[in-house]
């Protein structure tokens, strides 16, 4: 039996940079020059951070837009074809995707019971890449390139940078899911791995299934735009080529780690072993069948017209895309019910964040589910765009609950409970604001990325308030920032274990010190430190 | 307070390097899965004519004056089996702790490949088309392109192999195996290739 202990300087150096000791050029350098993972995890996390609070603002301006159809209030007419493009972009590529990738390169080699993660310089390129093609797709973007758009030079910087974000995803996915196949501690096979780890794995594996078709339809536009502009139709036609990976069901393949937390935390606060475990990770997996959507570039949709047989016909694929990725939500969300209902339920911020987001989630699924059905009539509709909102924001939701959760391991301090439920509910609010007005104004036939050309009774309302929602967001996650940088450098020091958790991570001191574990434990079960812990009160062993 | 759990030695690597392959091989067959997909998209939808006879139906994709340099094409397949075999003996080799024989098996690999990629060229300087000539011309240079830049990044994998087999490093034989995988996965891929650009054009 071996006790894991502090190792007070590690601590120091993981932890925090002792500007005492360190100018400040020698802490930038170590910062891009990092391969812990912990640090490569933070700067994901952080430029994802500060896109959603742009991507946010960037569509409040556009929903101010289409309060009126009629005419421009803000924004130049010749603008908004990039505006929106930047929005899409921004919502999948770099504000989801990134940051579940970041919160993953994070915590997964402390859940594993790993000292780093498997090839860590990967995962760094991968954080470059992502965020140099990241800034120069927005440059190109403004500069009249992206799809559509005027200056063709602009336009194939556009796709070689976007180009360059879909490797840097891709290879720091590949980091990921190589440290849950192989850095695992002695005993954890992979039915034991945590449930966040798990559907780092699943996110993961689907990401690098699907980024590379991506590319690969960048490599012919690009070629084709760059020389001939005979076969893809030219900068117009752009945004039909690449344009099913900035929407559902892509999506979905970055929202798997959203599910993962959910299904990690509901038995943290419920106390208990996970009730039915190996059903739980296969509604995990059933999430990442998305990728299936993904890799063949198709969304199968149900026309219910025909003979018995025809109709039979379109139902198989349509479940087969779209319904298998909302069974695995529901499952997840049943059985996370079940945990509850089993155990004592202690409510954490993280939890109601995780909640309310995953739920989120399960709308965007289900709104885009209804918008293939044919006789809804919501095809080309901005039903289709509030799908992705549900989606993204949902996942924005979790993700902040997950950093309420791991804070203290990142940054060895806590964030404060009370306001942090209250930015859970603000967020909330900010994506059924954002998100459901669009759901109603596709039954009233309002097109998706425009501005202009509708006319129904209550556009202006329902416009308004999902600008509205827009904006609250933008405060939610500014607040979130805000609170996070004061109380992650002067907050309250966090315990080791400040959720009576089940996993390897919490039996060491917060924050996590660099190499993380001393010693690697030995793992006996799903819930380690279950093992060796008093029952909580009030629940059955 | 510090939680303790039973400890136990520091476990060995598991095959990093293969999983990490293994993990980017899957990646590079979507790649090629996906440009041939693109590929037989616009092939199908290509205009279609009678035949002056009126007998036949007659697709209007590969431009009548372009000859397809079959040799060269053929060439390329039999270069990349035949480095298949070169890797598959490098990692025989190397389970045996034959540094010799792993190193002639990698020498010879490098190779292959540099002539592979030859070969590659020499099929474009035969074809005689321009980028900016046609669908076609576009199309084929794309995915072409895209395989002449696994080949690459496989002459890198295969060189770094190869230095550290002559380096002296006889406790990597999950690197080489990682590397023979890689070239199973890139020869699995060009047959595809091959079967759809350069036989059934």
């Amino acid at each position: 039996m071996t006790t894991i202990h502090t190792n007070v300087d590690a601590t120091a150096a993981g932890g925090r940079v002792e500007s005492t000791q360190h100018s400040l050029v020698s802490v930038i350098a170590d910062w891009i020059t990092t391969t812990d993972h912990k640090k490569i995890g933070r700067l994901f996390i952080g430029l994802s951070l500060v896109a959603v609070a742009a991507v946010a603002v960037l569509a409040g301006f556009l929903g101010v837009e289409r309060m009126s159809a009629s005419s421009y209030s803000v924004l130049n007419g010749d603008s908004v074809v990039q505006l929106f493009a930047a929005y899409q972009f921004g919502l999948v590529y770099a504000v989801v995707a990134p940051l579940f990738i970041g919160l993953a390169i994070a915590v997964v080699p402390l859940q594993l019971g790993s000292r780093s993660l498997s090839y860590p310089r990967l995962a760094a390129f991968g954080f470059w890449a992502w965020a140099s093609g990241l800034i120069v797709t927005l440059v190109a973007i403004g500069t009249n390139g992206g799809p559509a758009g005027g200056n063709s030079n602009m336009v194939d910087l556009y796709l070689l940078a976007l180009g360059l974000v879909a490797v840097g995803l891709s290879a720091a996915s590949a980091s990921i899911a190589v440290t849950v196949l192989t850095s695992r501690a002695p005993g954890m096979s992979l039915l034991r791995v945590p449930m966040f780890s798990w559907s780092a794995l699943m996110g993961a594996m689907a990401t690098v299934l699907t980024l590379p078709v991506l590319t690969g339809t960048l490599v012919y536009v690009y070629v084709d735009h760059t020389y001939g502009r005979l076969a893809f139709g030219g900068n117009t036609d752009i945004a039909k080529w690449i344009g099913w990976s900035f929407t559902q069901p892509q999506t979905f393949v970055f929202a798997v780690m959203a599910v993962g937390v959910l299904a990690e935390l509901a038995p943290i606060v419920a106390g208990v072993r996970q009730p039915l475990r190996p059903i739980m990770l296969i509604g995990i997996t059933l999430v990442s069948t998305a990728a299936l959507g993904g890799a063949t570039q198709s969304t199968h949709a149900l026309t219910w017209t025909g003979t018995v047989s025809d109709k039979v016909q379109e139902l198989i694929p349509f479940a087969l895309f779209n319904l298998l990725p909302i069974l695995g939500v529901l499952i997840v969300l049943a059985l996370g019910a079940l945990a509850a209902k089993t155990g004592r339920v202690k409510p954490t911020a993280s939890i109601a964040f995780a909640f309310f987001g995953t739920g989120m989630v399960l709308v965007g699924m289900l709104v885009h589910a209804l918008s293939l059905i044919g006789p809804a009539h919501l095809a080309g509709t901005v039903a289709q765009e509030s799908s992705t909102l549900y989606v993204v924001y949902g996942a924005v939701m979790v993700a902040l609950g997950a950093l309420v959760h791991w804070g203290p391991k990142l940054w060895g301090r806590r964030l404060p409970e009370k306001e942090m439920f209250g930015l859970a509910a603000l967020s909330l609010l900010a994506t059924v604001l954002s998100s459901l007005p669009y759901v109603v104004a596709g039954f009233l036939d309002q097109p998706s990325n425009v501005v202009a050309g509708w006319s129904y009774d209550a556009s202006a309302l329902l416009n308004t308030v999902s600008t509205i929602g827009h904006l609250l967001m933008f405060v939610a996650v500014f607040g979130f920032l805000g609170l996070a940088l004061k109380h992650f450098s002067t907050g309250t020091l966090a315990s080791d274990d400040p959720w009576d958790a089940h996993s390897l991570e919490w039996s060491i001191p917060s924050p996590a010190p660099a190499g993380n574990f001393s010693d690697i434990a030995i793992v006996g079960s799903a819930e380690p430190l279950l093992d060796i812990k008093p029952v909580r009160q009030g629940v059955s062993a | 307070m510090t939680l303790a759990l039973p400890s136990a030695a520091m476990p060995a690597p598991k095959r990093q390097a293969l999983v990490v392959t293994a993990v980017a091989s899957a990646g590079i067959i979507m790649l090629i899965a996906g440009m041939l997909g693109m590929w037989l998209r616009f092939r199908a939808a290509a205009d279609t004519r009678v035949s002056s006879d009126g007998r036949h139906i007659i697709k209007d994709w590969l431009p009548s004056d372009i000859k397809m340099p079959e040799v060269s094409a053929n060439t390329m397949l039999i270069g990349l089996f035949f480095g298949c075999v070169m890797a598959q003996w490098a990692v025989y080799a190397a389970k045996r702790d034959d540094s010799s024989h792993r190193s002639i098996a990698l020498a010879i690999c490098l190779l292959m490949e540099v002539a592979i990629i030859n070969a590659q060229i020499s099929v474009y300087s035969q074809m005689h088309i321009g980028v900016t000539d046609g669908v076609y011309q576009t199309m084929f240079y794309a995915i072409t392109g895209a395989v002449v830049v696994l080949l690459a990044i496989g002459v890198a994998f295969t060189s770094v192999t190869w230095f550290r087999s002559v380096g002296g490093r006889d406790n990597d034989s999950h690197v080489v195996a990682a590397h023979a995988l890689y070239w199973y996965v890139l020869t699995a891929a060009f047959c595809a290739v091959w079967f759809v650009v350069y036989i059934q054009k």
